[in-house]
Formats: C-alpha cells, sequence, structure tokens
C-alpha cells in the first residue's frame, strides 16, 4: 500500500480528527488507491512550467484599512456553543501540554 | 398546468398580468414538496412560514408596479450556501444547528428582489460527492427514477427543480457540482467563470475552484438568473471587475458560422456509454443544421484533469475545512482537552468522504510531499489551461457529452471512491481552467434516464456558452 496506518494515524493528529481503528484500516486501503491513481501526472513533462495558484489574473485586491462595526454580534453569540459573561468559552489552551 | 411547473419566464408574465399571486405560487410549490419530498428528499429544510410572508410582500412590490425580474419567484438554495436566518447545514452534522446571520451575496441578490426562499437543499456533504450519497441527511433519488442518484454534489437542488418543487435553484459547482446532477435530473445548470459570481457566503471547498451558479428549467431562465447574481463584489476579492452583458440579449443571437469544437478525447469508446455518444452526436448534427461549423480538435491533457483535481482541491479543502472546529460555531462534541473537542468534533461532524479528502489534502501538503504532488498538480494545472487556450484560438465553444453515463443506482458506487471520482471527468477538466460550462438536456436514455449535453466556452463567455446551449435544446 503506498499509505501505511502509522502515516493515516500520523496524517489524523494533523488533521485533528479522531478516527477509529476500523477507519484507520479503510482509509489506509482507499488513499493508497488515490495516491496510486494521481501518479500518473508523473507521465506529463513540467518542466520549466509555472503553477497556477488562480485563474483571474488578478493581483493586489486592496481596500482602505478601516474598521466597521459588525452589525450581526447578537446572532454569533446565539451560534457559539458554549457562552458565559457574553464570552466564548473553551477548554483551557494550555493545560495539556503535550498537544 | 400547475403553477409550480411554469418557468420564470412564463411565471414573471402570470404574475404581472395578476393571473395568479406570488402567495398562489408560493403555496403550489409547498405542496409539491409536501407530495414528494419524503420519496426524493430533496430538501433538509423547507421555509413553509418565511416563504408565504416573502410571498406576500412580493405581491404588494407587485401591485406597486415594482416588480423586478425575480420578484415572488419561488427559488430553493443549496444548504452549502449561508442564507440569514435560515438554518444551513452543508449536509453535515458538525453543522446540523448552524443558523447563519447573513445572507451570501448572490442570496441576497435575488431576496433584495423579492425572490421567495423556499428551502435549502440537499447536496453531498460540502460538496464532496458525485452522487448525493455522501449527504448525513440521506440520499437523494432522482425525480425521473426514484432507484437512481440525482447525481452531485448539488442533486438535491437539480431534484427541487427537476420535480417542480421550486421554479429555480442556487448551487455551486467545483469539480462538476452543479452540471453533472442536471444532467441526470434532466435541467439546466451552469457552472460561470470563476470570478464571474461572488463566493461570498458560499461555504468554501476549495478556494480556486468554487464558484456559484443557477440551476432552471430553461436556458431563457438561466439567463434572467445570471443577470441578478453575476457581479464583482467588494466582499470577495477574486470576483473580477468585468462588466456583465445583457445575457438575454446575448443568447436571443444568431448562431450561423459559429466554430464548435468537438475534442476527441471525450468521445473516446473507451470513456464512455454507447448511448449517451449516439444522444450528444445527434445534437451535434443538430447544431451544425443550423449553420454552425463542426470542427475536429484535441485536448490531450483531458485525461490528467481528475488527478490534478484529486490533488489541489482535497488540498484546498483540508485547509478550507479546519475551520469547522466545533469552537465558535456548530455541533461541539464533549471533549476533555482542547485536541479531544477538535478531534471529536470533527470525527463525528463528517461523513466519510469528508473525512477522506482532508486526509488526502494533509497529506499532499506536508513537509516532503508538497512538491511532488501539490506543486505538479498546479504545473499540470497550467497545461491544461493552456490547452484550451490554443483551442479557443481555432473555435469560439467546445461541445461534449456532461457525464459519461446516465443516472447509476443508488449504492452502485458507493464504495468505490474512484470510480465515483471518474463520474466527472467530462466535467473536471473547465473547473481547472476557470471557464464556463453549461450541461443542458439533450435527451433520454431507452430507459427514460436524461442525457446532458455540455457547451464550454473562453473565460467570460456565459453570453456565448448560453446561446449554443439555447439553440440546441430547440
Amino acid at each position: 500500500m503506498s499509505i501505511s496506518i502509522e502515516e493515516v494515524r500520523k496524517i489524523a493528529q494533523l488533521a485533528r480528527i479522531k478516527l477509529t481503528t476500523e477507519e484507520e484500516q479503510r482509509h489506509a486501503q482507499t488513499i493508497s488507491t488515490v495516491l496510486d491513481f494521481v501518479r500518473t501526472l508523473n507521465e506529463v513533462d513540467t518542466t520549466g512550467v509555472e503553477p497556477t495558484a488562480q485563474v483571474t489574473g488578478l493581483e493586489d485586491v486592496v481596500r482602505f484599512d478601516m474598521t466597521e462595526d459588525c452589525p450581526h454580534k447578537k446572532e454569533l453569540l446565539a451560534q457559539m456553543p458554549l457562552v458565559e459573561n457574553n464570552l466564548l468559552k473553551v477548554p483551557a489552551v494550555f493545560k495539556d501540554s503535550e498537544e | 398546468m400547475k403553477l409550480n411547473e411554469l418557468t420564470i419566464k412564463e411565471a414573471r408574465a402570470g404574475l404581472d398580468t395578476k393571473k395568479f399571486s406570488a402567495v398562489d405560487l408560493a403555496k403550489a410549490c409547498l405542496e409539491r414538496i409536501k407530495e414528494r419530498n419524503s420519496e426524493i428528499n430533496a430538501f433538509i429544510t423547507v421555509c413553509e412560514e418565511s416563504a408565504l410572508q416573502e410571498a406576500k410582500r412580493a405581491d404588494e412590490m407587485i401591485a406597486k408596479g415594482e416588480a423586478l425580474p425575480l420578484t415572488g419567484i419561488p427559488f430553493s438554495v443549496k444548504d452549502a450556501i449561508d442564507t440569514a436566518n435560515v438554518r444551513s447545514t452543508a449536509s453535515a452534522k458538525i453543522l446540523d444547528n448552524y443558523i447563519p446571520p447573513f445572507d451570501a451575496t448572490v442570496v441576497k441578490k435575488i431576496r433584495q428582489q423579492g425572490g421567495v426562499l423556499i428551502g435549502k437543499t440537499n447536496c453531498d456533504a460540502f460538496g464532496h460527492g458525485a452522487s448525493n450519497e455522501n449527504s448525513m441527511y440521506g440520499p437523494v433519488r432522482n425525480p425521473h427514477n426514484l432507484s437512481k442518484v440525482a447525481g452531485g454534489s448539488s442533486g438535491g437542488s437539480a431534484a427541487s427543480v427537476a420535480d417542480n418543487m421550486c421554479l429555480f435553484s442556487l448551487a455551486e459547482d467545483t469539480g462538476g457540482s452543479i452540471r453533472q446532477p442536471a444532467s441526470f435530473c434532466g435541467i439546466v445548470g451552469l457552472r460561470p467563470s470563476y470570478g464571474r459570481n461572488s463566493r461570498f457566503g458560499i461555504m468554501p471547498m476549495a478556494s480556486s475552484f468554487d464558484t456559484v451558479g443557477p440551476m432552471t428549467k430553461t436556458v431563457e431562465d438561466m439567463a434572467i438568473v445570471m443577470q441578478v447574481i453575476a457581479g464583482q463584489d467588494n466582499l470577495d476579492a477574486t470576483t473580477v471587475p468585468d462588466r456583465v452583458p445583457d445575457y438575454l440579449s446575448e443568447i436571443g443571437g444568431s448562431v450561423k458560422g459559429l466554430r464548435v469544437g468537438v475534442p476527441r478525447e471525450y468521445f473516446d469508446n473507451d470513456n464512455i456509454d454507447k448511448e449517451i455518444k449516439k444522444i450528444v452526436e445527434a445534437q451535434i448534427k443538430n447544431l451544425e443544421k443550423q449553420g454552425m461549423k463542426i470542427v475536429d480538435v484535441s485536448l490531450p491533457l483531458t485525461k490528467y484533469a481528475i488527478a490534478v483535481y484529486y490533488i489541489l482541491v482535497p488540498s484546498e479543502d483540508s485547509s478550507n475545512l479546519g475551520r469547522l472546529d466545533g469552537v465558535r460555531y456548530g455541533v461541539r462534541a464533549p471533549g476533555e482537552s482542547l485536541f479531544d473537542l477538535y478531534a471529536q468534533s470533527r470525527e463525528q461532524g463528517f461523513p466519510e468522504e469528508v473525512k477522506r479528502r482532508i486526509l488526502i489534502g494533509t497529506y499532499a501538503l506536508s513537509a516532503g510531499y508538497y512538491d511532488a504532488y501539490y506543486k505538479k498538480a498546479q504545473q499540470v494545472r497550467t497545461l491544461i489551461r493552456q490547452d484550451f487556450d490554443r483551442v479557443f484560438g481555432e473555435i469560439d465553444v467546445l461541445v461534449t457529452p456532461t457525464s459519461p453515463f446516465a443516472a447509476f443506482a443508488i449504492g452502485e458506487k458507493a464504495n468505490d471512491p474512484i470510480q465515483m471520482y471518474l463520474a466527472d471527468i467530462f466535467v473536471s477538466p473547465a473547473c481547472s481552467a476557470g471557464i464556463p460550462g453549461i450541461s443542458v438536456n439533450g435527451g433520454f436514455t431507452k430507459s427514460g434516464l436524461p442525457v446532458g449535453v455540455q457547451i464550454m466556452g473562453p473565460r467570460l463567455s456565459e453570453g456565448l456558452v448560453m446561446k449554443v446551449a439555447n439553440n440546441l435544446s430547440k
């Protein structure tokens, strides 16, 4: 297989997704198939070819650096999973030093 | 004829001559939804109450003589597009309870005119799929044959229009998600040039590929909706400043002498159903009869388009979907640590295909693999663009099948991701190049399934592409 279960585990860690053992197995198989498939691009000679990042050709689309008030504060707070004193509540960021 | 079976053009005439009201029209659509949605599953959210209120306001506009092209016209919006105060899930559980505080720009333009939002349509979660089987709210069934898929990722939008549950829909196309379901359901679907329509409020999948476009019953209706939604937006810095032409007058012009390119790679017997090929070739003869010149061309990079797509899109996707973490909005899974909160929310909130693409993208972008995958794909993308540029020097538009086959059975391709990806071989290349593509119905298979014909043109040639498509359906 092009990608091992250990590699899938490592990527899942980077992507912050907690896969089950079953899923790790399935993904190792299907992702290997996809990686094998996309390898056909090696047939194409890309010497000296510029990579495409975007197709519009637009450059430096800017606006004045002015602040505006947000009209949706109430609605945005209503969408937050856990709110206390108008603040978003989350688990401690620095609690676990491993992560 | 029932009111929900009308086209936008017909409904406009009826509303303005007071033959019926916008409330009548909305009620007819809501009736149809009640009748059919449990079988077809096109809608995740139906906005009965607000739709009737919007229809009432539209009637007031019409009474004052202030009707605009889409005033009082009922439409649906794909659930991966933000609609103010209306639940938008992108067909994924992680957004099961999400209510956007604002409308996407293209939605706003329609609602400001008094367009009536009937509901939010089912889709493959976050646009990931070609059959609408990757929805966490159940698959969408094809109105022409309930055992078949409606196509994806905008299956719900396509089915809602094809089954007359609304008069048009707004959907998005990243790798074929408007055109392919339009083909499977027998309606018109346009992928506009990248940058023609604002992506503000379109839940992002792949930022350099995503486009938003209409799905309609006729090409004329397509021109009407495009006229309303196209144009530069200060909220989307990737929209182009080019003037929006008068689409309705462009589609009516003569097609005599237009050069239509037929790229041989799209008609290769190995890749396409015989029946599909016959139907599309008959339509090409139809174009020839109307005075268009048919030219044999070649696009040798065609076979690499899917590989390019399945490196670049998962990569950009993995980056965009990073914002769905259970922290600020959406469904938050309980977790003891911050890492757990992220990892569990995303594990439970995304379906398999979405997780697959996030993993592929994360891998392709990770240190050591970036050059071999991502950069290589970007370079081949440049070559695909050049391939099209070269061909558009000799011809005006390209005509191809939209899909290598008609709607397949539910479950048939669900376990084979590569087979599913290959469903997009004819619609994918336009995405790399940022050019427009429209699918119109070209006929039916012996078993009664619709077959779409695709017209592609150079960047910003929506008017031309719609004109040729308009002549096809005659």
